[in-house]
């Protein structure tokens, strides 16, 4: 099945089976190995990527999905060969360690701010409560989102 | 290779549930490309829900407010009607899951799945909601408790999908409540759950009480008796207790890797303790 979406800012064209889960898709046929395939059963947050700016979780999506849509994954966020805030901030911080769990909290925490710019502690830990991380004990994740968001609205309001 | 279709309308999905009777339907897959990994299901082919506008979103219609089948918990949460007619609902919406979950799955896939721990259906239990299905042929309209007959049991023909649920508006409902007890704080499937509205009078008795609990049966809990036994009194600890022990009776829980049945019997009274709180600040 020929399916047509915009990835990274790109348009593109795929074909392949219409069931194929989107996790396989951008990393065995795309290779697009940012997103990672932890728990595939939607528990863990590590595949997560943003379908038309939104958070979602590409073990639970099929290739017929992406039909029109937009998709963003970690690999679409750097520009002009520097990173984006929110990953300058996960390394600034040490919120990176095995950085297995990174893409996917990274994603999450886009959704997060786009939503709500300027969250309190508590609200980014509601906000990562889908992203697992077996390494850092969290605190260090959440010192780059507040980090991050402190950053990026000063970007926006200069 | 399984098929996916996109319909873009109901007309479109009617055709392609017509051409093969084993057609499934999905909106956010949460719940239903879990059990296909897992080879619980073999459908021959997939319809996605999630484009068809005439059952997404959120409409008001005076007296009562529709909520389209395939709108996510993420849209609801952000809604100001919902938030504002049915905070109860809101309240769930909230500890349902995590945000990505949210953001893909729908009210709709949370009443069809029909799991006695669907954090939705205990708030639309105790708000009467019904369960709008339709076909090509017809639309009707029953109590979500008569829809739902068991664990992953509902009443939907071959043919049909469910269009969404109506639920009345009902401002004389002015303590609105939902807890959740899990394992753990986030994205944690329910041990057992309570949903209550009640009208408390301006000197502070309740006039009208309707609680439903999750996870502590087949299907969601309801007592008439427990809601007979709080009208006319005043929402204090002794009294919550007292009501608990008709509660534990009320309640058919089982053991699973979860918790024991006991457990969950004993916390289905507990959690009415809370509404203490709400007694105090009225
Ligand atoms: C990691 C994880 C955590 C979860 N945590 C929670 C939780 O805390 N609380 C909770 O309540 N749930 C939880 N769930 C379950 C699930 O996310 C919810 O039940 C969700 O609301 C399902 O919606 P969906 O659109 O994804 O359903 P789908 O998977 O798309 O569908 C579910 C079922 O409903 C049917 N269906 C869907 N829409 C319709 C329709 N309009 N008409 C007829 N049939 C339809 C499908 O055929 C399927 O049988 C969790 C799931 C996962 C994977
Ligand atoms: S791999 Fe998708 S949520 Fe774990
Ligand atoms: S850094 Fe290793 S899992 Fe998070």
């Amino acid at each position: 099945m020929k399916i047509d979406f915009r990835l990274n800012g790109a348009a593109i064209q795929v074909d392949c089976a219409a069931d194929r889960r989107v996790i396989d898709l951008l990393r065995e046929d795309l290779g697009l190995t940012g997103a990672k395939e932890s728990c595939g059963a939607g528990e863990c947050g590590s595949c997560a990527i943003l379908v038309d700016g939104e958070g979602k979780l590409s073990c639970l999506m099929l290739a017929a999905q992406l039909e029109g849509r937009e998709i963003t994954t970690v690999e679409g966020l750097a520009s002009e060969g520097r990173l984006h805030p929110l990953q300058e901030a996960f390394v600034e911080k040490g919120a990176v360690q095995c950085g297995f769990c990174t893409p996917g909290a990274v994603m999450a925490s886009l959704d997060l701010l786009r939503r709500n710019p300027n969250p309190a502690r508590a609200e980014i830990r509601e906000g990562l409560a889908g992203n697992l991380c077996r390494c850092t004990g969290y605190q260090k994740i959440i010192d780059a989102v507040e980090a991050a968001s402190k950053i990026m609205q000063r970007r926006e309001r200069p | 290779m399984t098929q996916v279709l996109l319909p873009r309308a109901l007309d479109e999905l009617w055709d392609f549930l017509e051409e093969d009777p084993n057609t499934a339907v999905y909106s956010g897959g949460t719940d239903l490309l879990v059990n296909l990994r897992g080879g619980r299901i073999n459908p021959s082919r997939l319809a996605c829900l999630e484009r068809i506008e005439e059952i997404r979103g959120v409409r008001d219609a005076g007296a009562a407010v529709f909520i389209g089948a395939a709108t996510t918990h993420t849209h609801l949460l952000e809604n100001s009607l919902v938030s504002s007619e049915f905070p109860v609902l809101t309240k769930a919406i909230r500890v349902l899951a995590s945000p990505a979950i949210r953001n893909m799955g729908t009210i709709g896939g949370n009443i069809v799945n029909a799991s006695p721990a669907g954090d939705t259906l205990p708030p639309l239990y105790a708000l009467d909601a019904e369960v709008e299905i339709v076909s090509r042929k017809e639309a009707k309209r029953m109590p979500v408790s008569d829809f739902i007959v068991g664990p992953g049991r509902v009443r939907l023909g071959a043919n049909e999908i469910v269009k969404g649920v109506w639920i009345r508006k009902a401002p004389e409902f002015n303590v609105r409540h939902f807890e959740k007890v899990g394992l753990r704080k986030s994205q944690a499937c329910a041990v057992a759950s309570l949903a209550a509205a009640l009208s408390l009078s301006e000197g502070g008795k309740i006039e009208r009480a309707r609680l439903a609990w999750g996870s502590v049966g087949p299907t969601v809990v309801r007592s008439a008796e427990v809601e007979e036994a709080l009208l006319g009194r005043e929402l204090e600890i002794q009294m919550l207790a007292e009501v608990a022990r008709l509660v534990e009776r009320a309640v058919s829980p089982i053991d699973d890797v979860r918790a024991s049945a006991q457990y969950r019997r004993i916390v289905a009274g507990r959690l009415l303790l809370r509404l203490a709180e709400s007694g105090c600040k009225n």
